[in-house]
Order: C-alpha cells, then structure tokens, then sequence
C-alpha cells in the first residue's frame, strides 16, 4: 500500500510535469542506448575478429624448416634442415600432444585452366588433416582432399571462392575439369566463404589444394616447404612446439635450443594479443557509454532535487502526520529508480532496435553487433547504481528536513 | 455528534500515575542564527490532564507556535523536560518521535495543510498510511471519519474544490485518524470566516465533551472564552494560567 502511494505519486509527478520528465528520461534513455550500443558493437567487433583470426585455423602453429643458427654434434652453423613426410610422421608419433598435423608442399608458377581463361595461382599440395585445421570448410556438395585422395594420389583440386568464381564464374565448379600445367584435375570442392585476418601464403579464397602425394609426384618434391599441427588446448602449443624442435633435432642432428633450424608461428599468440586488445577496447567503450549514461543520472538527480525543493512542504507535513524518515527516503528513491528504469528499458529498446536493423553491409566490417546476456547485466547494473545514486542524495536532503522549517513555508 | 470518537484517551486515570498527559518543565528554546541569538521560550512549565480544553494566548512572537511545535514533537527544546504521558520524550529517536506524531498527536493548522493535490479522502487516509494500517481498515476508517465531520459526500473532492469550514474539517478528521491522545491546534479558525469559524469551535467543542484533550492556540476571544483554562504566553514565558 506504500508502494501503492509511491506509485500514484509517481503518476501526478509526471502528469504535472509531462516536458521536465521527458528531459530527464531523454538522458537515461539516451545514456542506456549508448551503453548498451558501445558494448554491443565492441562484442560484435570481438566476435568478428575472433572469428578472422580463427579463419586461418584454431590453436595450430605453423612451422618452416630452415637453416641452424648453433654449431651442435661436430656440425658447423648455416645448415639446411630438409624435412619428408618420414620425419612428420615420426613427429606424430612423438609428440602425444599433437592432434593433426600436415605437411604442406607450395607452388606459385602453375598455369590453371578452364576454357579459355588462364590463372597463376597460389597452390598446396597437404594431406585431408590441412583442411580441418585451417578451417577448409566446403559449400554444399563439395569436399576437401581426403585420405583416398592421397594414397591413391588422385588428380583432384580443392579450390578457393575467390579462384572458383575466377576460373568459372557463377557455375557449378564441383566435378568439372581445371588444366593445371596442361594435366586435367578434376574439382572436388570449393572453399565456403570466410573471415580470415592473417595468412602465410596469401588468402585461402585465392588458392587451390591438391593431394600431397599427388603434388610430390607430379611436381617432384622430396622436401615439405612448410608443416602445419594442431594442438587440443590453447595451453599446450608452447609444450608441443618445444617436443615437435626436439624431435625434428633428434632426426636432423641440431641442437633443441636452436631457434632459428624450424621457425614458427604459434597462431594462438595473435588471439592472445586480439584478447588483451579487445578488452582494453571493450574496457574503453563501456566507461565511454557509461561516463554518457552518468550524465544522464546527474539530470536525474538533478530534477530529484527540484523536486524535495518544490515538495519541501509536503515533506514536512507528512513527517508531522508520522511519516518515519525512511517512507520519505522511499518515497524519492521509489521515484528515482522508476524514472531511471522506465529511461533504461527505452533505452535498451532502442539498442536492440538498431542491433537487429544493423545493415548487413556494415556487418561485414564491423560484425555484427549483440546485445548479449553480459552486455544486459552491464548496463542494468550500471544503470541501478546510478538511479541508485541519483536518488540518494536528494532522498537525504529530503529526509534531513526539519518539520517545522519546512511547514512554515 | 463525535460519541464515536471516544477512545480512552479522556480517562485521565489511564494517563502515568497523576494523570498528566503533557508535563513541561523548565522548557527553554533558544535559536542561534549567526551572531544573533533569540530566546522563543525561556523557562515554560505547564501541565496539561487527559480531558483537558486548554486554549494558549498571547501577542504574535511570543513563543505560542513554539511551545506548540514543542509538545507536538515537531521541535526539540534547547533546555528542560517535556513528558509525554510520563515518558521523557528527549530520549525519542527520530523514529520514535514520528510514530508518537503519528498515534498520540494530530494537529489542526491555521492554513490547513490539506496536501493539494491528493481528495479529502486521500488526505485522511495518509496518517493511517504511516501508521502501516491495512488497506481495507484504513478506507473504512477514513469514511467514518470524513462522516463524523459532515463531509460524507465530499470525500473524492480535492482540497480546491472545499470551503475553507471542509478543509479544516478534513484537517480535523485526518488529525483524528489515529486517535491520538492530544489534539493540538495552531489557529485554527484563523483564515476562516466568523460563521465558519463558529462551526469549527462547535467541533472542538464536541470533541472535548467526548473526552479529548485540547491545546488550542488562537487570537479568537470566542475560543478563548469556551476554553475552561486559558494559558497566556508572553515573552516565552507563562504570565497567566486560569
């Protein structure tokens, strides 16, 4: 019944004030929609590149042979490290921590033909483990190069988007015939379209995959130019890289310590770098939206205190009658938190309005913006706190009034 | 006409063991503003007995609305020792003060201090609302009061739409709602017209023939006169008391 009080109160406020209490909604409601949209759009930014990043692959290192950089076992320093598809596989079999691995032999000179057109492009030779863990994924009615396709060392090709719509345009790719090097390969599939920031020999959509064994055979390669593997957890990478060094040592005579005989780049590190990056940034919006929706709450408190000025009286008399000082405290505090939840869920509505109207077109460079359970509880509890704070300053000026100073206004 | 009114508070015997309801002594009220310091009242005694009419006279600034504010609980004294019904009301907290504003007092002030913007009805309900009164009680509660005072037909009329003799029967009514042990009343025919002022002292009148207990400062020799005990304040002090 209190509350009923409080309530009809609150409805004659904003009756007999109907522009006062649009201004002030206007600012908690305008100060919501910010923070809510600034977080929003830094989860959506996030999720887009986590999601380019992943595009390259999840949790793989990407390892190139190269030369020793330490004299070790009698061997002098500047020496080649050659690794086969042998060594990989002894790799595998000594170190548990892997879960994939590839080798990956490269070529940039081969002429691919369809009709009359003509590309030079990018292409792999790797076996059906590459496409998981690069995140290989083919449209419908495709696939990658698979374990048949190596043993048996098929003429198959895996295209990227980018290469299928060059050499086909908008036909059906799977099943017809790409001349490489005036060899017909027949295409088994085509790259789903993907986000990826980063790669090491160009961007997948411009290149083509063929099975390793038939790469080998065809273009004569002993050697792997790169190797690919892939760990279970982000945390093991550091523990495997060091067995996968250990291992290649073992088989090439180097030393484990040498940094320089295979290079690699551990992926996870970009993610980890995305990851401090995005939450400073996320860090940033928030106390930018926040610092707009703290406006907003000084507006509000603002007016509160117009209000005790104006109820002065009213005040008074109802502590004459027995109001106790915490049903005046109430009373203010009733109003503030409903003014400030009405201006939140406006605000919160509107967000979401323009989350779920956000252009497509956008989306693309900024991804997508959502409004998720954690962005909610933000900005709900940002916005109690300062409804909470807004009222409680005039609810104590309210509720230090003297009653008799204030009735005899 | 207030028979229903009735609420013990009239027995004096109930009221601490010699029967005073209000028992001043020595109240001193002092007001320090900046360099100037005023004196409002300066050693009052007064006793007032459950049942009693009392009316309080005396020129403006005599220290009449501060005695009065004082036994209201409305205002601390500076000095001296005010007991309510025996009990040392300086020891009150905040709290304990609204509560005793809220049961044991109802105040009837010159301007009325009809809260505008809610009906009599509302207005009668509100010392019932603090008090935690249940919804239901507290509505049927507010008719019989708004009844006795003759307003059963004004009772969903906004404070504008009254004469000033309803207003301050309102006023009355809602002073009442609690049934408090005392009535204090700070001019309350003051901004009313003669008749209407008649009438209000008829209220009074009948209030105290059931058994209240009146404080009742006025400038009105009419009340003056039907108070049985007339206090006369001067200079914040007691000059005359018969």
């Amino acid at each position: 019944m209190t509350f009923r009080h409080y309530l009809l109160q609150l409805l004659r406020d904003v009756r007999s004030q109907k522009l006062r209490t649009f201004l002030t909604l206007f600012g908690i409601v305008w100060g919501t929609a910010a923070v809510t949209l600034m977080l929003a759009f830094g989860q959506g930014l996030h999720g887009k590149l986590i999601a380019s990043i992943k595009g390259l692959g999840e949790n793989i290192v990407i390892a190139w042979p190269s030369r020793t950089s330490k004299a070790w076992d009698g061997l002098g320093r500047g020496r080649r490290i050659r690794v086969t598809d042998e060594d990989l596989e002894k790799v595998r079999r000594e170190v548990p921590l892997i879960t994939r691995l590839s080798g990956e032999y490269s070529a940039w000179n081969l002429r691919f033909r369809v009709g009359r057109k003509v590309f030079i492009p990018g292409m792999s030779g790797t076996n059906a483990e590459f496409g998981v863990m690069r995140n290989l994924n083919p449209t419908t009615g495709g696939r990658f190069v698979d374990d048949a396709d190596v043993s048996h060392r098929r003429r198959v090709v895996f295209l990227g988007d980018k290469l299928k719509s060059d050499l086909f345009g908008v036909d059906e790719a799977v099943g017809s015939e790409v001349v490489i090097n005036g060899v017909p390969f027949v295409v088994i599939g085509v790259l789903a379209e993907k986000d990826q920031d980063s790669s090491y020999n160009n961007r997948d959509n411009d290149r083509a995959n063929l099975p390793a064994s038939t790469f080998k055979a065809m273009y004569n390669r002993a050697y792997v130019d790169n190797f690919v593997f892939q760990v279970a957890e982000r945390d093991d990478a550091v523990a495997a890289k060091k067995e996968v060094i250990a291992s290649l040592a073992r088989t090439h005579r180097f030393d484990p310590e040498d940094t320089e005989a295979v290079g690699m780049w551990d992926t996870n590190e970009n993610l980890e770098f995305m990851d401090t990056f995005m939450l400073g940034f996320r860090l940033f919006l928030g106390i930018v939206g926040t610092l707009t929706l703290v406006v907003g709450g000084i507006g509000v408190s603002n007016i509160m205190h117009v209000v005790v000025e104006e109820r002065t009286k009213e005040i008074g008399l109802k502590m004459a009658l027995g109001a106790k000082r915490r049903f005046v405290v109430g009373q203010i505090l009733f109003e503030t938190l409903a003014l400030t939840a009405i201006g939140g869920v406006l605000g919160l509505g509107i967000a979401w309005t323009v989350c779920a109207s956000f252009p497509a077109a956008a989306i693309e460079y900024v991804g997508s913006p959502v409004i998720s359970a954690q962005v909610a509880t933000i900005t709900t509890g940002v916005l109690g706190l300062i409804g909470f704070l807004a009222g409680f300053f005039p609810a104590r000026t309210a509720a230090s009034l003297d009653p008799v100073e204030a009735l005899r206004l | 006409m207030f028979g229903h009114f009735g609420n013990g508070a009239g027995n004096g015997g109930k009221n601490g063991g010699n029967g005073a309801l209000v028992e001043l002594a020595g109240i001193r009220k002092v007001y320090e503003t900046g360099p100037v310091t005023v004196e409002a009242l300066s050693g009052v005694d007064l006793t007032l007995r459950a049942g009693e009419f009392v009316s309080v006279v005396g020129p403006s600034g005599s220290g009449k609305s501060t005695l009065m504010n004082i036994v209201g609980c409305l205002d601390t004294p500076t000095g001296g020792s005010y007991r309510l019904k025996g009990e040392e009301v300086g020891r009150f907290t905040l709290d304990r003060l609204a509560e005793v504003r809220n049961r044991r007092i109802g105040f009837v002030f010159q301007n009325f201090n009809l809260l505008p913007q809610l009906s009599a009805f509302e207005n009668v309900e509100l010392p019932l609302l603090f008090a935690g009164m249940a919804t239901r009680a507290r509505r049927e509660r507010a008719e019989e009061l708004l009844t006795e005072v003759g307003l059963a037909d004004r009772m969903r009329h906004k404070p504008t739409e009254l004469s000033g003799g309803q207003m301050q029967r309102v006023a009355i009514a809602r002073a009442l709602a609690c049934r408090p042990d005392l009535i204090l009343a700070d001019e309350p025919t003051g901004n009313l017209d003669s008749s209407s002022g008649r009438d209000i002292l008829h209220v009074f009148e009948d209030l105290w023939q059931a058994g209240h207990t009146l404080l009742v400062i006025t400038h009105d020799p009419a009340i003056a006169q039907r108070a049985p005990r007339s206090v006369t304040v001067e200079d914040g002090r007691i000059v005359a008391d018969n």
